[in-house]
């Protein structure tokens, strides 16, 4: 059986469902969507790619090492804690500020979607992490296993 | 008054540095150590005739939420106490770097002896019980240590873990005690609880308080029947014994009683259960100890025997009993301290502490002979010894208690006389039977007296020995009048005297010493007669069957619940949960008032969660794995489209998206793992199953249906609904609350995620390692999802019935 | 509606502890999936359902349903499907060392006690 199919349209679905993803997690704080949401959508990209192909394609689609991503995201959630401590406020307190941008309109800049953004990446991270590890049955193609 | 906190921090402080310091000094390490209680013994010296019952005092603020600061004071018996364990830890310190042999871990020996002397120290300032008790349970460990200094020895490790094990089950009496007094008095300050006595006495609680202190006290200072571990300690090193276990620690148990009996004392309780048992401990501590034949295991009994005369004196609230307490407190330091290193120098020469292979000392070791006839001599009450200054004192107190005399306290008093005839009996064979007669030496050919440093620590004693016998008015403001005072609250002005007083406490002091000189003249036969006495309950016999009843206890226990299967353990956590919310059920009988507040159910709805309920059972009962999965994500869906119609947008996608994933995560697992195999349980086991299934769905819809209809409280929602906009500048609600009002539980969580990803990688990960190590290299090809084996497997699998 | 999702609650939660009796590590995962979705749905109804729209903040202020249980909700969705790949992994792992999935043969070493 040869999913041609498949492979071709899952194609046009990697990026359809990242672009979505991405103004998922944008606009989550204020309408349904959020890190989470975007972060399982995006593995879910994942996972149609190694149904098409294989575990290895799908997670060399997100260039990025998977212990770097969980780092990264971890490092922005708690960035934005630590911020928010500098300036006298307590951990975690957010800011939020509606400013104008040209092609957007008026766009609301608010530190909490940088959290949000930190627990995209973790979510992605682990799922691309668990992902492969469950599928080839071994250690990713960046750990020190292979 | 921070000179106080620091004293007692101190040792505490140079503690850690003394193994460094012994590699560096080597066995003058000793020399070195010698320092810290020496100018503390100097420091607290500096306190002399200043203190009385009014202390100086120091606090730190520490755990003010739980009342509990580092608060200490010192009045004069708890300087008492400290000059005790700074003088005698001086001349123990010096005493042990000759005791100690090349070979010794001379740098583990003095940590611990100064970690042991800070705590102490703490004992006797704290003014906090919290604070008192920490110190106080780091005496024990610290005395657990240095009992199994020698750990390689079975009876020091056996003679450790027993006295660990009855002093801090003492010590958790004090503990309860504690909080128990703060639930009467409000503090943990022992000075604020002073303030409260009448509240404390009055209280319900009293006796149990009274009982858990005393609980502490008794096991400390080996009263009766919880002497048995303190003849098991004597597997320390002797400076140990001298030092710990009669000189200062076991002296503990009764500083908690002279601390406490302002707050608590001065009722009958108090006084006659102390006494008691006080008495029984005299009488019992000096028959066994004419028993043995070891030099130290007399010793050991001896001191019970002394610590059980010691402790009534502070129960009773008298000046004259508070006085004799005091002065026999630092009688006996100095004496058993004394014969305590003179026994370990004996030890050390002839190689032996059998008694019945010693004799004739005198005439290799006189100055060791001496110096223990003297301290053996007042330790028996002879004059003009310290030890009769004190004993007649307490027999004086003894004869004036403080609810007048009784046929209880004549008992008591009948008990001490006996017990000190049988103190002289031991005293004369610590005095004349080991030094003259025949020359026994042991094993030595030539024993001989020690260097001077190591006598240094006895001659010192024996000397306050005669000193504060032959003149004890040199002591009697600055240390025992003070030392009553502190402990009484009140100025106390007594008076010791040196000559013999004609009167009743003269003359039990002569019927001691008369029946002790003729059952020594006919020792072989009282010994034979006290052989004859096999009691039927021995408390050995008792702390060996609780030990071996708690092992048999938990292995049952282990036996009985952990059977290693998953199925066990889910029906025990069941049960429990099913006892105790019928309980709780049944004891509220509001629980059962529904007040059901229900929403309208669309067809849709119907139709969604029917399918749900389908799809659980299909599930559970199907025995294809394949069809199982799709059932498991036919649920999900549905319950992802459940969220939907129940106004969860940010959950229906979210279920969604975790529904696929994990479908396709199980799906690749699967074929990994072998097809289920076809049903083994017997149609009996499977109705249990069902039954304890349906009982745990039943349990958890009644659980919904409570909360559902017994709201207590109100939602707090509604502030979340209304400062989403205002405070978190968002309008999804859900979001707001994930990423900013919840922000930290959220990080909590992806934190947790991260790990669950590392874990997964590292089970994988582990087993290539150890497979790579082991034989063949890893060569499963990346597989896809049309993998034809596993599609081969699945086809067979699928042809079971 | 309560009184259905709490049956559905009641089954879902049944089903799941049936299955975690069962000796099969791949019927403990299922077990362990069914048994989540019958605690978030025990969450969800315990703040009462559709007392109101999606938990949004519109222009016009509305009713909306309690946001905190979905707040909480979504989070365990997630943590699930961790949990999910943690006893797959697992049991794919035993699998693999002691060559047996039946967990009445993983029982440790007899003399453990």
């Amino acid at each position: 059986m040869n999913p041609l199919i498949l492979r071709t349209s899952v194609r046009i679905h990697l990026y359809l469902l990242t672009l979505f993803s991405f103004y998922l997690l944008i606009r989550g704080h204020n309408e349904p969507g959020g890190g989470f949401i975007a972060g399982l959508l995006t593995a879910s990209a994942m996972v149609l790619q190694a149904l098409a192909f294989d575990a290895r394609y799908a997670s060399s689609l997100v260039p990025v090492r998977e212990q770097t991503l969980i780092g990264l995201g971890l490092l922005l959630a708690v960035g934005t804690g630590v911020a928010s401590m500098l300036f006298g406020r307590p951990f975690l307190d957010h800011v939020f500020h509606h400013t104008f941008l040209p092609f957007l309109g008026e766009v609301e800049l608010a530190s909490a979607v940088v959290f949000d953004i930190g627990v995209y990446l973790v979510v992605v991270g682990v799922a691309k992490w668990t992902i492969l590890t469950v599928a080839t049955g071994r250690a990713g193609q960046s750990g020190p296993g292979s | 008054m921070s000179s106080l906190f620091a004293s007692v921090m101190l040792p505490f402080i140079l503690a850690p540095w003394v193994p460094a310091l012994y590699r560096k000094a080597g066995r003058r390490v000793g020399f070195l150590v010698a320092v810290v209680p020496v100018s503390l013994f100097v420091y607290y010296l500096g306190f002399l005739g200043e203190l009385g019952s009014e202390p100086v005092g120091f606090r730190l603020p520490w755990i003010p939420l739980l009342g509990v600061d580092l608060s200490f004071a010192l009045d004069g018996f708890g300087l008492l106490f400290a000059l005790l364990i700074t003088g005698i830890g001086s001349l123990v310190v010096i005493y042990s770097t000759y005791y100690l042999g090349p070979r010794e871990d001379l740098g583990k020996f003095y940590l611990y002896i100064l970690i042991f002397m800070g705590a102490m120290l703490g004992v006797v300032t704290a003014d906090n019980i919290v604070l008192l008790y920490i110190f106080w349970e780091i005496t024990s460990v610290a005395s657990f240590l240095l009992i199994g200094f020698w750990h390689t020895r079975e009876e020091s490790r056996w003679g450790a873990l027993k006295a660990m094990m009855i002093t801090v089950l003492g010590g958790f009496g004090i503990l309860t005690a504690a909080v128990l007094l703060y639930v009467v008095g409000g503090s943990f300050e022992l000075s604020a609880l002073m303030e409260n006595r009448e509240a404390v006495l009055a209280s319900p609680l009293y006796v149990p308080i009274v009982l858990l202190l005393l609980l502490g006290a008794f096991t400390k200072s080996a009263q009766a029947p919880f002497h048995i571990w303190l003849p098991g300690a004597m597997a320390a090193p002797t400076p140990v014994s001298a030092y710990l276990h009669s000189a200062t620690m076991v002296k503990a148990g009764i500083f908690l009683v002279g601390r406490m009996a302002p707050l608590l004392g001065g009722t009958p309780l108090w006084y006659y259960t102390v006494s008691a048992v006080g008495a029984v401990t005299v009488f019992l501590g000096a028959f066994l100890a004419i028993r043995q034949t070891d030099l130290k295991a007399l010793l050991a009994y001896s001191t019970v025997s002394q610590l059980g005369l010691i402790m009534p004196m502070f129960a009773a609230g008298t000046e004259v009993a508070a006085l004799a307490g005091a002065a026999h407190i630092l009688n006996h330091a100095t004496f058993k301290g004394a014969l305590f290193m003179l026994v370990g120098i004996i030890d050390h020469e002839t190689h032996t502490r059998d008694l019945r292979r010693l004799g004739g000392l005198y005439k290799a070791m006189p100055v060791t002979a001496v110096l223990t006839g003297i301290a053996a001599l007042s330790m028996a009450g002879v004059w003009p010894l310290n030890g009769f200054v004190s004993k007649e004192l307490i027999f004086e107190a003894m004869l004036h208690p403080p609810f007048g005399p009784d046929v209880w306290t004549q008992a008591f008093a009948v008990l001490a006389v006996l017990g000190s005839a049988m103190t002289t009996i031991y005293c004369l064979i610590l005095a004349h039977r080991i030094n003259f007669g025949k020359p026994r030496y042991g094993d030595a050919e030539h024993p001989h007296d020690p260097p001077a440093g190591m006598l240094l620590g006895p001659v010192l004693l024996v000397g306050l020995v005669v000193l504060l016998g032959v003149y004890p008015y040199i002591a009697e403001g600055p240390i025992f009048n003070a030392a009553a005072s502190g402990h009484m609250r009140e100025e106390v002005h007594g008076h010791v005297h040196n000559v013999p007083v004609p009167g009743m406490p003269l003359a039990m002091s002569l019927i001691a010493l008369g029946l002790g000189l003729w059952g020594y003249r006919h020792l072989e036969s009282v010994r034979r007669a006290f052989d004859q006495v096999r009691p039927r309950v021995h408390a050995n016999a008792v702390y060996d069957g609780i030990l071996a009843g708690l092992d048999r206890l938990s292995r049952w226990m282990v036996r009985v619940h952990m059977t290693g299967l998953l199925r066990d353990y889910i029906a025990y956590i069941l049960l429990v949960v099913f006892l105790g919310i019928g309980l709780a059920a049944a004891a509220s009988g509001a629980a059962f008032d529904l007040r059901l507040d229900l929403a309208p159910m669309t067809f849709v709805e119907a139709v969604v969660i029917a399918l749900i309920i389908a799809g659980a059972i299909a599930v559970a009962a199907f025995r294809h794995r394949l069809a199982a999965i799709v059932a498991l994500s036919i649920v999900g869906l549905m319950v992802s489209f459940l969220y939907v119609q129940l106004r969860a947008p940010d959950l229906a996608l979210t279920q969604l998206m975790v529904e696929s994933i994990s479908t396709v995560l199980i799906l690749l697992a699967v074929r990994y793992l072998p097809p289920l195999p076809k049903e083994q349980d017997t149609a009996r086991r499977k109705a249990a199953d069902i039954a304890l299934a349906a009982g745990a769905g039943a349990l958890v819809a009644f659980l919904a249906l409570m909360t559902n209809a017994n709201r207590l409280f109100p939602s707090i929602s509604q502030y979340f609904v209304e400062n989403s906009k205002p405070l978190g500048g968002g309008s999804n609600i859900v979001n707001v609350i994930l990423v900013d009002f919840r922000g930290v539980d959220t990080m909590g969580e992806i934190t947790v995620l991260g790990i669950a990803a590392l874990s997964v990688y590292a089970l994988v990960t582990l087993r290539q390692r150890t497979r790579g190590r082991a034989e063949r290299p890893v060569d499963d090809p990346p597989v896809a999802f049309d993998d034809p084996r596993s599609a081969a497997r699945d086809a067979r699998e699928g042809e079971m019935p | 509606m309560e009184l259905a999702a709490i049956i559905a609650i009641g089954v879902l939660f049944g089903s799941g502890i049936y299955l975690l009796l069962k000796p099969r590590l791949l019927r403990v995962v299922f077990g362990s999936a069914l048994i989540s979705h019958a605690v978030n749905l025990l969450l969800l109804t315990s703040g009462r359902l559709k007392r109101g729209g999606a938990p949004l903040v519109g222009d016009v202020p509305a009713p909306v349903t309690d946001p905190l249980p979905q707040a909480l909700i979504l989070t365990a969705i997630v943590i699930g499907l961790g949990t999910t790949a943690l006893i797959l992994v697992l049991a794919y792992r035993i699998y693999q060392e002691k060559g047996t999935d039946d967990l009445r043969q993983l029982r440790g070493l007899e003399d453990e006690s």
